[in-house]
């Protein structure tokens, strides 16, 4: 159903917030404005693979092994935050029943959330930790390198702005699964672990479903599949540095793109919507 | 944060025989470092300096250091609860740098001989102090704003002078540490003004939170000057600059108009506007309660210092693999 909003004061905000440059009515890109109900899916997906791992990584503030890598887990809780409320954020603007990305971040329940079931395993031990942000950070990276050149300059212009800090991820993560699984019997102990239990939800990152493909099809989003075997080379490789065997395949569990989650994405909602929630008039 | 010099168990700090310690040193070195600190040259890492001070310093840096880490947990307890995408996104940065701070402080204290790890061992056995502030639990999300707007309203008018300590690298770490802090205290006197003004639950939060957190606010600054045995010693070196008691006054005077302006009452009856002064006059503080709370009888105390250690610990073994993974790589490279 496309999105045709009424006039209303929101389209006011629309308008003053607006990613100025869309070429609305040009012919040769003419879907280039059409954030319909696929397009805010789309978007709203990546903005809640962004804010749930945020989330995440927020929890290891003040605990983690060493003060220099409480800093970096921090510094990327941070960018995965704004760049969750620029995509949160232009999902709003088309879609009639949010007024601004808080209320999507707030005032939404698990059925609709859009992440991944990656992003919102918990965070285990450090390893564990790393082992999912090497996992959705590379493809993160891979597919955020692609939609920077989207039809949609909206979408492109996030994903050019958020590519540079994930590629930072992307490093980050690399080095730490390669410094563990190459550190101490232990540390390759628990970084084995840490990718076992990550892995079978790698089969999610590449799923595409019918809503995806239409809109690969209008060069909006961009089909992970195209990419797929550069992530697992790039895995590949990196395990290869680390001296760690691949986890065995697994059955791939699915579902966070349809809104049903892992039994801890309600949790984690419960801690980080309970303000907006209990006092629902107020504004912070 | 910032914790003023904590030693205040009324017994002399390990180190405070300065008579001792400098009577073993040479006179000439001694009164040579002396007219350099009082000329405010800075001294630098390589120069000499008398035992007591280098003492002196390790413990004042390792503690303000210690009181940034400690100092992130209580607002590390509402990171995964605010209130909204910028405020986690205030929230988080702001305690990133408090974590900054911490690394700088302790980078500055390793430049006098005394490596990280000693100095966390110190913090972990309970033999090093970091600031009482840190050992009062957050309830709500007010106590975010009153920490910023008072804790760091508080640190900033401990902090500003000490850009001038006689120590280079502890003024240059200072140096940064204010332009953050400033930030800070804007911010949650922003957020304080947000709840002041919002709906009667946001206000009852505020006016809850300046309840609960004036008081060891006002302690932060340690106890009287007529208590505080090494201030002369400390003033005389140029690592303090201010007494104790003037900068509680600076901060009771800066702050009391700003919860005015928010609408919020100070939990003083006996604060008034002394004219002839010209500045506030206000309450006895209960030191009963400060020298608990130094002694580690602070409510949330154990606690904080569980979290610190278990944070320490469970990451043993992350800090030992990156160990082993750089001696194999220079291994590989040798070989």
């Amino acid at each position: 159903m496309p999105s045709l909003p009424t006039i209303s004061e929101k389209d006011e905000a629309r308008a003053a917030a607006s990613d100025a440059g869309a070429p609305e009515g040009s012919f040769d890109a003419p879907t280039a404005s059409a954030h319909d109900e696929a397009t805010i899916a789309y978007v709203t997906s990546l903005g809640d693979d962004a804010l749930i791992l945020g989330q995440r990584l927020s929890e290891w503030c003040g605990h983690a092994p060493a003060l220099e890598v409480d800093l970096s887990l921090a510094n990327m809780g941070l960018d995965l935050i704004g760049q969750a409320t620029n995509w949160l954020g232009l999902a709003a603007r088309h879609d009639e029943r949010y007024a601004n990305a808080d209320a999507l971040a707030f005032h939404r329940d698990v059925l609709d959330f859009r992440n991944c079931l990656l992003v919102e395993q918990p965070n285990g031990d450090f390893a564990q930790t790393m082992a999912r942000q090497l996992l959705f950070s590379t493809w993160q990276h891979l597919l955020l390198e692609r939609l920077a050149g989207a039809s949609d300059e909206a979408i492109a212009g996030i994903a050019a702005k958020s590519v540079k800090e994930v590629a930072y991820h992307r490093e980050l993560s690399h080095d730490w699964v390669v410094r563990l699984g190459d550190g101490t019997e232990e540390s390759k102990r628990r970084m084995a672990a840490g990718l076992d239990w990550c892995w079978r939800f790698i089969p999610e990152l590449f799923e595409v479903t019918e809503e995806l493909e239409a809109l690969v099809q209008r060069g909006i989003a961009v089909d992970p599949r195209s990419f797929e075997e550069e992530y697992r080379a790039a895995l590949a490789a990196t395990l290869e540095e680390a001296t760690l065997d691949a986890p065995a395949e697994q059955r791939p569990i699915l579902g966070g793109r349809r809104g049903h989650h892992s039994e801890h994405l309600g949790h984690l909602l419960a801690v980080m919507q309970y303000l907006p929630r209990t006092y629902p008039e107020a504004k912070w | 944060m910032y914790t003023t010099e904590l030693d205040k168990q009324k017994q002399p700090p390990e180190g405070a025989n300065v008579t001792a310690i400098d009577g073993a040193e040479d006179p000439a070195l001694v009164e040579a470092f002396e007219a350099r600190v009082a000329a405010d040259e800075f001294i630098e890492p390589k120069d000499w300096m008398p035992e007591a001070y280098r003492k002196t310093l390790v413990r004042q840096i390792s503690q303000h250091a210690h009181s940034e880490i400690v100092g992130m947990l209580p607002e590390g307890n509402w990171i995964t609860r605010a209130p909204s995408l910028r405020r986690k996104a205030i929230l988080l940065a702001k305690v990133q740098d408090e974590g900054g701070h911490g690394l700088y402080l302790y980078c500055a204290a390793e430049t006098l001989g005394t490596s990280r790890e000693e100095m966390i061992e110190a913090l972990h056995s309970g033999k090093a102090k970091y600031s009482t502030i840190f050992n009062y639990p957050t309830l709500t999300w007010a106590d975010i704003a009153a920490i910023g707007w008072l804790v760091d309203g508080a640190a900033i008018m401990n902090q500003v002078p000490l850009q001038r300590a006689s120590y280079g690298p502890y003024a240059r770490a200072m140096v940064r540490v204010c332009k953050e802090e400033s930030f800070h205290q804007r911010q949650g006197y922003e957020a304080m003004l947000v709840l002041a003004n919002g709906t009667p639950e946001q206000k009852r939060m505020a006016q809850d939170a300046i309840n609960r957190w004036w008081w060891p606010s006002l302690m932060m600054f340690g106890p009287p000057d007529d208590q505080s045995p090494n201030t002369e010693r400390s003033m005389r070196w140029r690592i303090k600059r201010e007494t104790n008691d003037e900068l509680r006054q600076k901060f009771v005077d800066i702050t009391v108009p700003q919860a005015e302006f928010a609408g919020l009452t100070v939990p003083d009856p006996d604060l008034s506007w002394n004219e002839a002064k010209g500045g506030y006059d206000f309450g006895e503080i209960d030191w009963e309660e400060f020298y608990a709370v130094v002694r580690g009888e602070g409510p949330v105390a154990k606690e904080r210092m569980k979290a610190r250690r278990d944070a320490w610990e469970d990451g043993a073994w992350v800090r030992e693999a990156a160990d082993a993974h750089e001696a194999k790589k220079a291994a590989r490279k040798v070989a």
